[in-house]
């Protein structure tokens, strides 16, 4: 666990020496602010016609703010995670500190854990600042703050997802414009999956919506956690660390 | 403390290491030499687990690198080939990293990293950014990585490549001061490079071992083959008889000459002191004496000298001639690469840089 976090804060360091901890965290603030915002706008929209006299259903703020803000958490993942992981192993690669690393008393599955907790930390950076967002919502009204808990646990648990994707393709390449070029595209890809099969009743449009990440977050975003859907992200998670320690491995039979 | 038993890499279809076999044993001080391609890199990068062996076999400390690879790494310091460090790190914060990485307890990380940065002499820089530092420190912060947790085992890859002549020596003493306790194994193109320092010699060609010996012994081997350029103005039939006429003077080739003056390839015995003699045999002729200067053998030659007997002077006909390694300035500074020059070390000491000599393929014999 000490090499793991050896690992993890070394590269959580290095995440913010550089520009792109920052550019994340100013991108997603902006991104996020913005879905929020127009959630709030809607819901006041909406809100105020009701007042109005007009035939509107009961409101409430954990389902016309909450639960569509945190929908959206998905399509931001799509763009950043990438940022995020691109440079994992590419990096250390391309540079040959992976040497240094695979020479090191430590287990691969350190280093992959490692580097995929300090994703995930920087993910949980950016989980904090949206929390600063949703926070103004308890000072006008009372959501219901379980609910809310388990809609960030459904983050953490997509984004790690996310991550650990992002991780295994960044162990495939030295490139890391490749590597965050590929993961783009297999985001794309599950995300469009999920998309083209919304609707679809034939087996293989449910299996393809089954591999969708982002559907699997629905229910928690309504604050139900969901043993199917806490299974899928923890097993996709295992695989893609489980990818990744194979292709370390791989890296030194090919080398 | 290292066995590695025919040891065999292959790269797809290249073969990179071919049945190499070798022991070093605690307190030695081995130098791998070789050319470009050599499988230096791929041998070392095998002994610290970095690559798998295709087959045979290798262990550290009396662990196999497949079995417990953990356990060897523990035992070992290794400087690859280029120093593995984070740019955006500073100094200390990078020893610190590997420190830790390296499993050493949190309450000591400290004390040996001060330990080393005293060591490698980096104390001015130690704030800074690894990425703002000149080659020659990033290298230093290279070995101070490879000696933070005071390995048994070190193994360097080219320790002194891209240095100046100054921090050359440095790496020179700092590797010497660490024999003794330390059991090393440093890889280069040149031979003085290691000559000086290594107990054993490895050289290594196209993959295979060629040697194995101690510097001494190797030079004895090679004895009886250094070559001297010499350029000189007179009739050419004359200068070939009174220079085969010295004494200690193996052979002389002629070398295309420009203007009226021609240039030879000497082949002398190693232990003659025959320069002065042949410049006094030159001048007492009235011929005019331009140059004259050893040349270098390539890792090539030596090679041929060291592992073929008989047909060493056959093979090295087919071998063009390209020695103009060491030229004219007896300059330490100048230190004969591979491709050009290998420097062979010199009994005796006034010219301590003479290299010696790439065979002139025609006059051998
Ligand atoms: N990753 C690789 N993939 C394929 N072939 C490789 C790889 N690494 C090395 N080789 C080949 O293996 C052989 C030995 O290479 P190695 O790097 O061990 O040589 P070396 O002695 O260290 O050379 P140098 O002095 O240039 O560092 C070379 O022919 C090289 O082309
Ligand atoms: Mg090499």
């Amino acid at each position: 666990m000490r090499n793991v976090w050896t690992i993890a804060s070394r590269e959580l360091r290095s995440y913010f020496a550089s520009p792109i901890a920052y550019i994340l965290l100013a991108m997603f603030s902006i991104i996020f602010g913005y879905f929020f915002f127009s959630a709030v706008a809607i819901f006041v929209d909406f809100s105020s016609r009701g007042q109005m006299g007009m035939q509107m259903p009961p409101m409430n703020v954990d389902q016309f703010i909450i639960q569509p803000t945190l929908g959206n958490f998905s399509i931001i993942l799509l763009f950043l995670s990438p940022m995020i992981t691109m440079r994992l192993f590419a990096e250390e690669k391309r540079s040959g500190t992976i040497e240094l690393l695979l020479t090191s008393p430590v287990r691969d599955f350190d280093i992959i854990f490692g580097k995929w907790l300090a994703a995930v930390l920087l993910f949980a950076c950016m989980l904090a600042i949206s929390m600063l967002n949703l926070a103004v919502i308890f000072l006008l009204s009372t959501p219901d703050w379980r609910a809310l808990l388990v809609g960030y646990l459904g983050l953490l648990l997509m984004g790690g997802t996310f991550l650990a994707i992002g991780a295994f393709i960044s162990t495939l390449t030295k490139n890391q414009i490749v590597a965050g070029a590929l993961t783009f595209g297999a985001f794309l890809l599950l995300w469009v999956l999920d998309w083209v099969n919304a609707y679809s009743t034939s087996t293989i449009g449910k299996v393809c919506q089954y591999i969708a990440i982002a559907p699997h977050f629905e229910q928690f975003s309504k604050g139900v956690v969901e043993l199917k859907d806490t299974v899928y992200y923890l097993s996709a998670i295992g695989l893609g660390l489980f990818l990744s320690k194979r292709s370390l491995e791989s890296l030194r039979w090919r080398a | 403390m290292i066995k590695v038993e025919r040891l065999t890499k292959r790269y797809g279809p290249t073969l990179a290491v071919k049945d190499i076999t070798f022991e070093v044993e605690k307190g030695e001080i081995v130098g791998f030499l070789g050319p470009n391609g050599a499988g230096k890199t791929t041998t070392m990068r095998i002994l610290t687990g970095f690559l798998p062996p295709t087959s045979g076999t290798a262990s550290v400390a009396g662990h196999d690198v497949l079995e417990e690879p953990l356990e060897v790494k523990k035992h070992i310091g290794y400087l690859p080939e280029a120093p593995p460090v984070y740019p955006e790190m500073s100094v200390e914060g990078y020893l610190d990293f590997v420190g830790r990485l390296k499993g050493i307890p949190s309450g000591e990380v400290n004390e040996r990293l001060d330990g080393v940065v005293e060591g490698c002499a980096l104390r001015d820089v130690r704030k800074k950014l690894i990425g703002q530092l000149s080659k020659g420190y990033r290298q230093r912060v290279g070995l101070a990585q490879a000696l933070i947790h005071d390995p048994d085992v070190l193994i360097f890859d080219e320790p002194t490549a891209g240095l100046d002549p100054k921090q050359i020596a440095e790496v020179r003493q700092l590797i010497h001061d660490l024999s003794g306790e330390h059991t090393i194994i440093l890889s280069t193109h040149i031979l003085s490079e290691v000559q000086s320092i290594a107990s054993r010699i490895i050289i290594i060609n196209d993959g295979k071992l060629e040697a194995s010996d101690t510097p001494e012994n190797l030079m004895a081997r090679m004895r009886g083959h250094e070559s001297l350029l010499i350029e000189i103005d007179g009739p050419p039939e004359d200068v070939e008889e009174r220079l085969l006429a010295v004494e200690g003077v193996n052979g002389v080739s002629r070398k295309n000459g420009h203007g009226g003056r021609t240039s030879w390839s000497v082949e002398t015995s190693k232990d003659a002191v025959i320069r002065s003699e042949l410049a006094r045999v030159v001048v007492e002729s009235g011929w005019g004496l331009y140059e004259i200067h050893p040349i270098g053998m390539s890792l090539e030659d030596i090679f041929l000298k060291l592992t073929a007997s008989e047909d060493a002077a056959e093979a090295a006909v087919q071998d063009e001639p390209a020695a103009e390694a060491g030229a004219d300035s007896p300059d330490e500074t100048v230190e004969p690469t591979v491709s050009e020059a290998a420097a062979l070390p010199e009994e005796a000491p006034p010219e301590e840089k003479e290299e010696s000599s790439k065979q002139e393929g025609a006059a051998a014999s």
